[in-house]
């Protein structure tokens, strides 16, 4: 178990095709299912609603981080945050970022979403500093256990 | 990507919070794992070797037991702590969601692109 999420695809299509993928906001709505009120811009809010069969009545909404063309583009959210009846709101959100790199195969998209842990970030930092190997490893200690052990 | 089963799960993730910040200290990480090899520890036996005192251990494993990961159990008069893995699995069963639905996403845009 870790406390982030990590992808990597590879793509055959230039970084300049991928790049728009994300960042056009209709084409993003269209692989990630949503439609959106307006394009991106870092610092700013993005609106609109999951599209989904089944699942039209839930809200997006993230804020655009980073905008390096063909390089990163990042939003901080609250990922899957599809019950109407909590609010969302008050928690840390999730960083998502896309970072992209050329391959002789066309782009390598990489793909973080990390802060699960909503923890302090001092507090953390002091808990990596303190641990042989840090958080992950020993997070791998006890997801093994927990393999082992169901 | 989403089934309607699944939001009770998802609401549920409100209650991980404390479950990553029980663990985002090193003394309660070394606590964690020395129970995890799954045998119920008492009091003494967690403060050996440390140079913690027997206060302070009690203390974080107040916080484990309230998280959930560590549970109280009675041996005769003696009180040991034992580890109590569900909470870790129910963390790992929503990041293995969001990870699915991410798997999914990714996959329509690389059609999307390639195509």
């Amino acid at each position: 178990m870790n406390d982030r999420i990590e992808k990597r695809i590879e793509i055959k299509a230039p970084v300049s095709r991928v790049w728009r993928a994300l960042t056009d906001y209709r084409e993003f709505g269209e692989w990630f299912r949503v439609k959106l009120e307006g394009p991106f811009a870092p610092g700013q809010v993005s609106r609109g609603h999951i599209t989904h069969p089944g699942y039209e009545h839930v809200q997006w909404e993230a804020v655009i981080q980073k905008m390096e063309p063909e390089r990163l583009f990042s939003f901080t959210w609250h990922p899957y945050a599809v019950d109407p009846n909590i609010d969302y709101s008050k928690e840390t959100p999730t960083l998502v970022e896309f970072r992209l790199e050329k391959t002789a195969a066309g782009t390598l998209l990489l793909l973080t979403e990390s802060g699960f842990e909503k923890i302090p970030l001092d507090r953390r930092a002091d808990a990596w500093r303190m641990n042989d190997g840090g958080w992950t490893e020993q997070m791998k200690n006890v997801a093994s256990h927990v393999a082992q052990k169901p | 990507m989403l089934r309607k089963s699944r939001s009770g799960r998802l609401a549920r993730r409100r209650s991980q919070a404390p479950v990553f910040a029980a663990l985002g200290d090193a003394t309660r990480l070394a606590l964690v794992t020395k129970l995890a090899g799954g045998q119920p520890h008492s009091i003494s036996q967690l403060t050996q070797g440390s140079r913690l005192t027997r206060q302070a251990i009690t203390k974080h494993l107040r916080v484990l037991e309230g998280a959930g990961i560590v549970r109280g159990v009675r041996a005769g008069r003696e009180s040991r702590f034992a580890f109590d893995p569900a909470p870790l699995e129910e963390i790992k069963e929503y990041l293995d969601l969001v990870s699915a639905q991410w798997d999914e996403a990714l996959a329509r845009l690389k059609s999307l692109v390639e195509n």
